[in-house]
This record gives structure tokens, sequence and C-alpha cells, in this order.
């Protein structure tokens, strides 16, 4: 924190690189603007499960369930999918239903939240891995409903999805149309970078906040010893579902603008591989630490996009059997195997973890708490009841 | 009632298969605590080997029951390398690394699995072909066919193989000790790395298995079918109680049973609102109940927090 002084050109000088990135994009072709927003989109979701999993260590691998819940939501609300299946709704709004943003992004933000509690109350108990298979059932039930919730009645559209959602409008400005402002085009791509990016922006503070308040604290005692954190007095079960909810809210603000952006929503954005990809840049880039999460979201989410560009020669090569898709989907697996056998820590890993690793290393125990520490004279017995975890093999 | 023993049936020969798997991710778990998501993968991998050796040697005019115990062979054995690789590659230099590291390797191995099957047998859906006689007989009104018949004995007399195994030999005892405590095990002259070697061997060996009766039951097979069969199988591990071998067997066929007569009776039940296209939340949501209500499993033993 000493270099605070230091620091204010820099954050200029980004700032400023941020407000022109996607001009200069632009340039090469609306693509790669494209790329940028679905990006930054990845950071915001990413930030949202830094909560649940770095900051109170609970492993979420249904995350995309809430990502689905606020895309859905926006999809309902602001397309002609109810309208066309309830004449009671297209009598109520003759002019479809457009409901505004202010309207959509906080309820979005609600419901996700709302859903995230939902999960969290029932699975308290449990930890790990557990907790793991229990979110990702969550998940594919979330998917299973959205897939099938066209029969009998046709909510959700099933597979084929919902299609024509609105642009966002705010303030007067069409994000959907290409506005003209001091002789620059900003077409509808780079609109919705700017907003991902006040987004984005906004979630960072938040983060940043949170992880050094009193909230933040709590979550990272939890996270390191939950029995411990319980004994100081910390209300583990109302913190553990407001992670749950935080984080879910994050997941549900990203999946409104998700399906603005993309205008078309079906439950296939919200698969497994999609949960796994987000818990994967969390993971990868440095959990728990939140440049490292965004770097890690960053990297995942833009790089193949951008390989997918020049796979064209590939693609020939192999006789169509490595198209871009598939070449993206071998590039996340061997970066989440690659960087995790390299820097199991992640590649920014958050410094105090650093400072800690050589005094717990000959212990094996520091990210284990269920191992009780072997102290006193107790030793041999501590050992004994511990789970093999705590003891492992090299 | 015909349809409560064809329920039964289905969900018996869906269970087999299911505590085939489960078995491997609980011996697994058991050992280093670790959720092996690449293992659905390995069935997948066995059933698509099975299917090109099938198809390779079809024109030979062999009987059905040589070939389908040909392909057998050489997907247990494709499977093993592959599992016993996979281990050594991707799960052994991460051994003291933070939990989440080697989960994060396992779903990337999961996923890099899937992406080569797609590219080396492409992604299209391939019929497996009918290799045992498939005239069906009939019990008290319902129908069973020779390959299920197959399934249900070639899984009881391999589970009793493995429960002998695990009980009885010395492989078995250095198994239990090194799930125990593996340090421990080491000292008594026990080696962990090669035990958990043999682990994954035996636990590819069943996945292989489950995964040719899966193609030859359901006769398609696919990169992607053994995302939801691996995700059943590991539910029906916790279902039974994560660890322990016979938790696994007993999950497995109890939530083959829940879903086929879930599947069967769903849409009676809620007077056709809900159909059998709902099958699959009910693995999940049996997952869910256990978790809350009796988290240690069924058979489980009740472990102080593992984290």
């Amino acid at each position: 924190m000493n270099f605070k002084e230091n620091r204010l050109p820099a954050f200029l000088v980004a700032g400023v690189a941020l407000l022109i990135l996607p001009l200069i994009a632009g340039q090469f072709g609306n693509a790669w603007v494209r790329i940028i927003d679905i990006a930054l989109l990845y950071v915001l979701l990413a930030l949202g499960l830094n909560i649940v999993v770095g900051f109170a260590g609970l492993l979420d691998l249904g995350y995309v369930a809430f990502y689905a819940v606020g895309a859905y939501m926006f999809g309902l609300l602001a397309s002609p999918q109810l309208t066309d299946t309830f004449p009671g709704i297209a009598a109520m709004f003759p002019n479809g239903l457009h409901t505004p943003w202010w309207v959509i992004i906080p309820l979005g933000a609600v419901l996700a939240g709302g859903a995230g509690v939902l999960l969290g109350a029932p699975t308290l108990k449990l930890r790990g891995d557990y907790l793991a298979i229990v979110t990702l059932g969550f998940g594919e039930i979330v998917r299973v409903f959205m897939n099938n919730l066209d029969a009998p009645v046709n909510i959700t559209n099933g597979p084929k999805g919902i299609t024509g959602i609105d642009d966002i409008s705010m303030f007067g400005v069409h994000f959907g149309k290409t506005g003209h402002f001091m002789g620059l085009d900003f077409p509808k791509v780079t609109n919705y970078y700017y907003l991902f990016l006040i987004l984005v922006i906004i979630g960072i503070v938040v983060c940043h906040r949170l992880e050094r308040s009193r909230i933040g604290r709590a979550w990272m005692a939890i996270r390191e010893d939950e029995i411990a954190a319980k004994a100081m007095g910390i209300n583990t079960r109302n913190l553990k579902l407001l992670a749950f909810g935080m984080g879910a809210t994050f997941g549900g603000v990203s999946g409104t603008m998700f399906a603005s952006f993309q205008g078309f929503i079906s439950p296939e954005s919200f698969s497994l591989p999609e949960s796994v990809m987000i818990v994967a840049m969390v993971v990868l880039g440095g959990i728990g630490h939140l440049p490292g999460v965004i770097v890690g979201a960053l990297l995942l989410a833009a790089l193949p996009e951008v390989l997918r560009y020049v796979a064209g020669p590939l693609q020939a090569w192999s006789d169509g059997r490595l198209d871009a898709s598939i070449l993206r989907q071998l590039l996340i697996a061997l970066a989440m195997i690659g960087i995790m056998l390299a820097r199991p820590r992640g590649l920014w890993p958050s410094p105090e973890h650093g400072k800690l690793a050589p005094t717990a290393a000959p212990l094996k125990t520091r990210d284990d708490p269920s191992v009780p520490q072997p102290v006193g004279p107790n030793v041999s017995e501590a050992t004994n009841e511990s789970h093999p975890s705590g003891t492992r093999h090299v | 009632m015909d349809t409560f023993i064809q329920q039964m049936i289905n969900g018996l020969v869906l269970g087999s298969v299911y505590a085939l798997v489960a078995l491997g991710y609980t011996m697994v778990y058991g050992i280093i605590n670790l959720i092996n998501f690449a293992h659905g993968e390995v069935l997948m991998v066995g059933a698509l080997t099975s299917w090109t050796v099938v198809t390779a040697l079809g024109g030979m005019g062999l009987p059905g029951w040589l070939l389908l115990l040909l392909s057998l062979i050489a997907a247990i054995v494709v499977c093993c390398a592959l599992n016993y690789s996979i281990e050594k590659i991707a799960y052994r230099p991460l051994r003291n690394a933070p939990r989440l590291a080697p989960l994060i390797t396992a779903m990337g191995m999961s996923l890099l699995l899937q992406t080569l099957a797609m590219i080396i047998w492409k992604p299209n859906y391939k019929s497996y072909p009918i290799l045992l006689p498939s005239e069906p007989y009939n019990v008290g009104g319902a129908v069973i066919n020779n390959v299920q018949i197959m399934i249900l004995v070639v899984t009881a007399v391999t589970l009793s193989g493995l429960m002998y195994l695990v009980n009885k030999t010395k492989l078995g005892r250095a198994m239990r000790a090194t799930a125990e405590n593996p340090r421990v095990a080491g000292l008594m002259g026990v080696r962990p790395d090669q035990v958990i070697s043999a682990t994954f061997i035996i636990g590819a060996a069943l996945a292989a298995l489950a995964g040719v009766m899966y193609a030859a039951n359901y006769g398609s097979v696919q990169h992607t079918m053994g995302f939801l069969p691996g995700l059943k199988a590991f539910t029906a591990a916790v279902f039974g109680g994560i660890g322990n071998l016979a938790g696994a067997m007993v999950g497995g066929v109890l939530l083959g049973l829940i879903e086929s007569f879930g599947a069967g009776y769903i849409g009676a039940i809620t007077g056709g609102v809900l159909g059998s296209n709902y099958q699959d939340i009910f693995a999940f949501i049996v997952l869910i109940l256990v978790l809350t209500l009796r988290p240690q499993g069924l058979l489980g033993e009740r472990v102080a927090d593992r984290a």
C-alpha cells in the first residue's frame, strides 16, 4: 500500500487504454471487440464465483445455474416468448413485453441471489467434494428444467431457446444501434463493451471492498478452518449463505447481460462445461486473489477465441476434424492440465499464501482444515484419526 | 404389474452399469481423496474402442459372443493403459498440491478425452451392432433379452471377484492399508504409488466393462456418452457412502432402480405434466436428499469432517 502515490499515473494510463481499446480493436473488425466483450462477461462471472470458491472456500460446480437464472429472466421479460405463449400477457402489453433495464437487472440479481441462498441452505453441512457434486447436480437440474419446460406449457421454449431478446437501452442510448459521437462510430459490440467494463469495475470494487471487510475476513476464516471460525463467534451459517447469495448475484447480472448481448439464449449455453470453465478460470488465475482471477478469466476466455481465427489452415490440413470449436476445447483442456501441473496455486496466487507456504510445507495440512493439527502429546492419535488426505505420500 | 417387473429389470441393468463405474470412483476417492472426473470418459473410450474392434472384425464371420469378448478385451487393455497414464501425468505430480488443483486437472482430463475422442471417432452417433441373439424372454409379463441377462451375470461375477480381491488378497490388503493411512502403509512395506496405480487400473477395467455393456445394451456410442453415466455413478458412490465398496454397489443398483421406476411412473403420478424426459433429475434429487439427511451415505461410516 506504500505505492499509492505512484499508482495514479498507472491507473490513468490503464483507464485510457481500456477506454480506447474497443476503438482500436474495432479497426480489425467487430469480431475482435466481441471477443473482448465475452471475456469481460467471463471476468464478471469469475469474480462472482471467486466470492464463493475463493473467499469462502465453497466449491461450487453449478455456478452456471445462476447465470442461467439471470439470462432466462431477461429472456422471458424482454422478448416475445411470454406474450406468444400466454394471450393474457399479450393483452396486458399490447406493444410487446419490453421490461426496462432498471427493473430487469436488479430483479435478475435478486432472483439469482435468492436461488443461491436456496441452494446454499440444504448444503450448509457439506464440504469440499460433496458440496461440489451437489452444486453440480443442482446445475444439471436447472438445465433439465430449461430443456423440458416447453411442455405442457411453453415457458422456456425447450432446447430451441428464446430468440428476439431486446437490447438494453438506458438514458436514451440504445445499445443495439450504432451510435455516432465525436466523429466515431459506436457499433453494438462497442456499446456493450463500455457497459460490461462499468459492470466489471463495479464488480472489482465490490469484491475488493468485501475482501477487506469484516465479512470478507470472516469468509476467509471459514475457508481456513470452519470450526475455529465458529468458535470465534462467526455465524458460519449466515455467512456461507451470504457468500452463495453474493456469488449468485454476480452470476445473475452477468446472465442478464449475456441474454441482451446475444439476443438469443438456449440451455446449451448453460451446461456443465461452462461451470467447469468458470471454476477453471478462478483456480487457474489464482484462487481468492482478484488480479489472478481476472487474468485467469481473460486468458481462458479470450485466448481460445483468438486462436479460433487462425484455425482455418489447421482445419484444412486435418480434413475438417479440427474445427475452431474443437480446437478451442482442446486448448482449454490442455491449459487446465498444463497450468495446474506447472503452477498448482494458479498463475498469480495471493501473496499471503506464498509467505505461509514454506512453514506449512512439512505438515502438508495447510489446505486441509479437516486434519487436526498434530500438536502436543496427542500427535500419534491425531494422525491416526485423520483422513489420509492430510498424511499423503509423495 | 407388468410395468413394475419391466422397470425392475431395466433398473437392475442400469444399476449394474452404475455400480461398476461407481466402484472406480469410490476406490480412487477412498485412496487419494480425489473425484476422478475423467472416469466417465474412460467408460466412453472403452465403448468406442469396443465399437472400433467390432466394426473392424465384423466382416470376418466370427460369432457374436466371440466378437464381443475380443472387443471387451481390447477395451479393457486400452482403458487400463489410459487410466494408468492419466494418473501418472495429471494426478501424481499434484499429490501434495492444494486440494483444488488435482480436481481441475481431472476436469481438464475429462474435457481433453472428450475432445480427443471427438477428433478420433468424429462426433456423430454410431450404432453398436447387435451381437447376441436378441429375442426376448418373457418373465411374468415383462421381457428381458440376452444382453441384459449377460449384464446382470457379468456384473455379479465381477463384483464378487472384486470383493475377493480387496478383502482376501495381498494387493487388496495393501489397498485398504493405503486408504487408511498411506504413510503408515508405506512404513509397513506397501508401496503407495504402486497401489494407487493398481487402483486406477482396476477401476479402468471395470469402467471398460461397463462401457461395453452400456453400448451393447443401448446400441449407440458417441464421444459424450460417458458424461451422464459417470456423473450418476459418482452420485451412486456418494449415495452408498464414498470409499466403501459395498456401498458403491448398493448405491449403484438402488440408483438404477430409482431412476427406472421414477421414469416409469412420473407420468402417471403427475398426471402427465412431467414425462420420462425428467429421468435425469432423479439421480441428483436423490443425491441432494442423501447428503442432506445422511451425509455419510447409506453404508458409510461417520468420519471426522473431511474437507
